[in-house]
């Protein structure tokens, strides 16, 4: 059969297509309306806004809502402080999974199945039940209020996932890729650099990938930790804000829109990477 | 499973485990240790803790809020994980086997990612979204509502302890819905082709297919879905902080807000503890309930 009569087959093997496509589009405008809204008032003016309405197309480009407020805020510093943030915890936790994956999956070590109980657990674990102690130990180790303790923090919590995923990924290591290190006379740091983390790349790539955009969104522990104004992540920033008396509807959406900017971003730089580990990370 | 290996392989691995192991205990399992041992204490933060024994928990158990927050969050299950997970596993068979094969695998996809666009966006930001649409004043959707001349349909969403819990559902099953939706449909690229050609051949229709050959292969994701949104739902914070801090006279209060509040707001950490220890206690034994179905499910399968 051509792709044209097998188009023309489905035609009229399936009358209500139009019907279904068109509630699908209408439920995907219902989704996707709320962004779009505040994209549209971000960039209105005050008075626009109260003449006439969240939906109207607004009557010139209005982007001081957007500049006044990414300057009382200072939210070049706060992009900054999320970024060092992510990015160095995206590092680190990637590092830290690949040691003990390398042990558990590899290695084989004794009580392993132990240790992957432990990473599971630590995995579901709310952060409220953390919370109270870290404070207070980071408290009086005078890490309190600054990135690094959350840095530290965030590096064990993402890594305990990233040693549950890789641990079952190193399970099924090639062992001939190992016999022909071990064969090289290769040592096992040695085997771990050479050949154990190249091959692993897509993988590392998809976790790297996780842990930093799950760090930059993480608003909980930021908010315990990052007190002063100089060290807010951008969640915190903008979280801590609302009811805030200076905050009129332009403000609002102008905020909002500066937060979901760079999230769509790392949404398009990633967007392979994550669909192909959404799917990686869930079926273990 | 992967062949054993020679003995003398296995030695020398352990070091590779010391910098994880340091730094699970320190970050971890000291903190945890300590909160549920402070749950048996009265401690304000400052100073000592008392010790109290269960009091705390005999307390919680007598504490109206305690269960308003739990109550809270079966509804918000019903909201994050119930109607997202069957909605989405109906999206996501309508989008493979119907959208894909009449329109082309590209509408699929578009739709697939903008279902999930929520997902992408910062949780705190997603709450400063809807916390203006819904904003009883200045908010867009009274607004709108004003504009096509119903009026009478606009309410204090969030403002009002009728409705407030019911805002934050809808919110959330938006936020949410997108998940499922990416998770069921790289499900169901496992599913041969061959097995819809046979079931179209025998004369099933859509619903028929969808019952009998998505439904049951899709399983496994059905599995991780559930118990993962379920999990957010008890965990949830926040959207709470957010959109309505508990509030209105604790409407929308939760487990972890209302431990949050314990600790750096009333100061009574041991309570806060206790509150922790019985969210965490809760979840855990969830988690290893539905793995048991699970593992149960697969081998009655196989």
């Amino acid at each position: 059969m051509t792709t044209t009569t097998v188009a023309a087959a489905n035609r009229r093997r399936y009358p209500a297509r139009y019907i279904v496509l068109v509630v699908l589009l209408v439920l995907l405008l219902l989704v996707i309306a709320p962004l779009l809204v505040v994209a549209l008032n971000a960039v209105k003016s005050p008075a626009d806004y109260a003449g006439n309405g969240p939906l109207s197309i607004p009557e010139s480009l209005h982007w001081s809502g957007i500049v006044d407020f990414w300057q009382r805020v200072d939210f070049s510093r706060k992009l900054l402080n999320s970024f060092i943030t992510s990015f160095t915890v995206a590092v680190l936790a990637v590092l830290l999974s690949v040691l003990n994956a390398y042990a558990l999956g590899i290695g084989r070590v004794r009580g392993r199945v132990w240790f992957l109980v432990f990473f599971l657990v630590a995995n579901l674990l709310p952060q409220e039940v953390l919370v109270y102690p870290l404070y207070y130990l980071s408290k009086s180790l005078h890490l309190y209020d600054s990135l690094f303790s959350i840095i530290i923090i965030f590096t064990v919590i993402q890594s305990a996932f990233g040693t549950y995923l890789l641990s079952s990924v190193y399970a099924e290591f090639p062992t001939e890729l190992l016999d022909a290190a071990a064969v090289d006379g290769a040592g096992r740091f040695r085997t771990l650099w050479r050949v154990v983390v190249p091959v692993s790349k897509p993988t590392l790539a998809v976790l790297f990938t996780f842990f930093f955009i799950w760090t930059w969104n993480e608003f909980f522990l930021p908010l315990v930790f990052l007190v002063s104004n100089a060290n807010q992540t951008v969640p915190v920033a903008l979280g801590v804000l609302q009811g805030d008396r200076q905050m009129d509807a332009t403000t609002t959406s102008a905020s909002a829109l500066i937060g979901i900017l760079p999230a769509m971003l790392f949404f398009l730089i990633f967007q392979r990477t994550l669909t192909r580990g959404i799917t990686a990370g869930a079926i273990k | 499973m992967s062949r054993p290996r020679p003995g003398a392989r296995h030695a020398g691995y352990g070091v590779y485990l010391i910098p994880g192991v340091l730094a699970s205990l320190a970050v971890i399992v000291v903190p945890l240790v300590m909160t549920v041992g402070i749950s048996f204490t009265r401690w304000s933060g400052i100073g000592s803790p008392e010790w109290v024994g269960v009091e705390n928990y005999t307390r919680l158990f007598h504490d109206e809020r305690f269960w308003a927050s739990f109550g809270h969050i079966l509804l918000l299950i019903l909201a994050m994980a119930v109607v997202p997970t069957l909605l989405g596993l109906l999206l996501a068979a309508v989008l493979f086997d119907y959208i894909a094969k009449i329109f082309g695998p590209r509408w699929a996809s578009v739709f697939r990612s903008g279902f999930y666009l929520p997902q992408v966006v910062p949780v705190a930001v997603t709450g400063i979204v809807w916390g203006w649409i819904l904003h009883p004043s200045y908010g867009a959707l009274n607004r709108i509502l004003d504009t096509v001349g119903l009026a009478s349909l606009s309410r204090n969403w969030l403002g009002d302890p009728k409705y407030a819990l019911y805002s934050v559902m809808g919110v959330m099953i938006w936020f949410q819905l997108g998940y499922p939706v990416v998770m069921f449909m790289s499900g169901l690229q496992r599913i041969d082709p061959e097995l819809y050609e046979a079931a179209d051949l025998d004369g099933a229709g859509w619903w028929q297919r969808f019952r009998h050959i998505t439904v049951y292969l899709i399983r496994p994701e059905f599995y991780v879905v559930l118990v993962t949104t379920t999990i957010a739902a008890l965990k949830i914070f926040g959207q709470i902080f957010v959109l309505t801090r508990g509030g209105p006279s604790n409407a929308t209060l939760v487990p972890s807000y209302f431990a949050y509040q314990n600790f750096f707001q009333k100061a009574q950490v041991g309570y806060g503890s206790a509150i922790s220890t019985v969210l965490t206690v809760l979840i855990v034994v969830l988690a290893f309930v539905f793995l048991r179905m699970q593992n149960r499910d697969q081998r009655k399968g196989a």
